[in-house]
């Protein structure tokens, strides 16, 4: 009787082993390219992501829009939430792979978050590039029937519930991504339609929102832009985590007198 | 447009009835001083209380602890385990493994999603059931609609070991009678009176058995984080002590290839 062995399956990944060790790679290919012995010459970081997560080699507009956007993404600032998530492990000397952590867990939610983004691409999916069908979307949106682990979304994804107007950055962002992708892509589209929306939304569009046109337009699934999104925003984090640990807690908000605990029993009486 | 009104008006200000502390003089937690009001409570006692704010009695804590127990299976081949056991074995730290482990737990197939889903899953069944439908039609439509029923069917195999134990405790607790228990095991006799052969697992059971204690679906959720974790050290510990690397690798022959053949850059 043959026993069955257990293995990965894998469309991404193949290698060969070292004649002298079973589990050392003599050579490893990512999707027919061999790694080290021409990928690595040849491809630059973003066309091998591309490549990771569509197994095809990237166009050149599309590695040159996947680019900009990791360049538009890598660091949210220290005020975002995933960021000031890694930073609350750096400056008290956390483990860096816990503020790393700590930056995913944050920045997977749902107000400029990795699963908004997710969101915003089944949008794209359903409404695609039909004004109406978005503006119907956005003013009526669906609610879930099943509970889930992820609670219903509080505001049309894409947008910033607590925006005035489209902020510059966003503004710049979506601007120049869509120069780089076609005329008849999503990201010219949103910049076309993007007033219309927003009144639809009530709300001024996010950085989100441009990041879910624009890995919509590269083709991606939405769970693959949901991981893509979790992943280009950790280097600031990890900056901003190492920078705070420098600083310490002395020089971190610690909101000393921000508490208002309405029904604090107060302190006890010595009897 | 909203605007930041919301944001201005939260600058620098939280304002709670969860909790604080008081540098050197007191911890609130919920309304209580945790060192005085509350040290009647075991861990337990408190979890619950920090989720619902409400206190349980003796015998539903003694079912919630139990849960737990029942949940805590230290085999690093299970998925969530296999996280805090790889870790353990390329030296990572506890904490990393343990947390790591404990998030992969929201999962599809087990933990997180059914969890929730089953609780919720019975309240809107019961909610039916006393609007007059009837609960084959319940069960049809939930399978017809997602092609299955949370809490009903097992991966690896169909049956539940621990619903035998935990019934045994719950009857010595005088819980097991209550409605959404009963309605638990009415579901998996219409399953198997039916033709789809699934019974009931342990969130069902577990669900059942948090909901008759009132709790909502995402109480229930919250309550269950951790139910997996004491199974996750034995793993962790195990691997950290044997060899490094040495936890169920792999050789490069392993990795069965599917794509497409080899190419030039």
């Amino acid at each position: 009787m043959s026993e069955q062995r257990d293995s990965i399956h894998t469309r991404i990944w193949r290698e060969q082993a070292e004649p002298d060790n079973a589990f050392a790679a003599q050579r490893c290919w990512c999707a027919g390219y061999d790694v080290y012995g021409d990928l690595l010459r040849k491809a630059s970081w973003t066309e091998y992501l591309f490549l990771l997560f569509r197994g095809e080699r990237p166009a050149r507009w599309q590695a040159a829009l996947l680019e900009a956007l990791a360049v538009a993404l890598a660091n949210p600032g220290p005020r975002d939430a995933s960021v000031s998530a890694a930073m609350n492990g750096g400056v008290a000397g956390s483990t860096y792979a816990s503020c790393l952590m700590a930056a995913l867990a944050a920045g997977a939610g749902q107000l400029g978050g990795a699963h908004e983004v997710a969101l915003a691409m089944q949008l794209w999916r359903r409404a695609g590039m039909r004004l109406e069908a978005w503006q119907a979307a956005l003013q009526h949106p669906e609610v879930e029937e099943r509970v889930d682990i992820w609670p219903q979304i509080e505001h049309a994804p894409g947008f910033d519930p607590h925006g005035a107007s489209c902020a510059l950055p966003v503004r710049q962002t979506l601007q120049y991504l869509a120069q780089i992708g076609a005329p008849s892509g999503e990201l010219a589209w949103l910049q076309q339609h993007r007033l219309a929306l927003e009144t639809a939304a009530n709300a001024p569009l996010a950085m989100s929102g441009v990041a879910a046109a624009a890995l919509q337009q590269l083709g991606l699934s939405a769970r693959e832009g949901e991981m893509l999104f979790l992943l280009l925003r950790l280097p600031g984090a990890a900056a901003h985590a190492l920078e705070q640990e420098e600083h310490g807690v002395g020089k971190y908000p610690f909101y000393r007198d921000g508490l208002n605990v309405t029904n604090d029993p107060g302190p006890r009486l010595a009897t | 447009m909203n605007g930041p009104r919301q944001l201005e008006a939260s600058m620098d200000r939280l304002v709670t009835q969860m909790g604080g502390w008081f540098p050197g003089q007191r911890t609130v937690f919920r309304g209580h001083d945790l060192h005085h009001d509350l040290s009647d409570l075991d861990w337990m006692g408190l979890y619950v209380f920090g989720i619902t704010g409400r206190r349980f009695s003796p015998a539903q804590l003694t079912v919630l602890h139990r849960i737990w127990t029942y949940t805590s299976y230290p085999d690093p081949r299970l998925w969530n385990n296999r996280v805090a056991a790889v870790a353990g074995s390329v030296r990572s730290t506890g904490s990393l493994a343990i947390s790591a482990a404990m998030a992969v737990s929201e999962a599809t197939i087990y933990g997180g999603r059914p969890v929730i889903r089953c609780i919720d899953f019975f309240q809107k069944s019961k909610q039916q059931q006393e609007a007059g439908a009837n609960l084959v039609d319940i069960v049809k439509w939930q399978i017809d609609k997602y092609r299955g029923i949370p809490g009903y069917g097992r991966p690896i195999v169909g049956v539940d070991e621990r619903i035998g134990p935990m019934m045994k405790l719950a009857a010595e607790q005088g819980l097991d009678q209550q409605p959404f228990v009963r309605l638990a095991f009415d579901v998996e006799r219409v399953l198997l009176e039916g033709r789809y052969r699934l019974r009931m697992n342990f969130a069902a059971l577990s669900a059942a058995l948090t909901a008759d204690m009132g709790f909502s679906a995402r109480e229930h959720y919250l309550y269950f984080i951790p139910c997996f974790v004491a199974g996750m050290l034995p793993c962790f510990v195990d691997a950290s002590v044997k060899p490094e690397g040495a936890f169920f690798p792999l050789s490069c022959d392993r990795v069965s290839y599917l794509g497409v053949p080899e190419r030039v850059w």
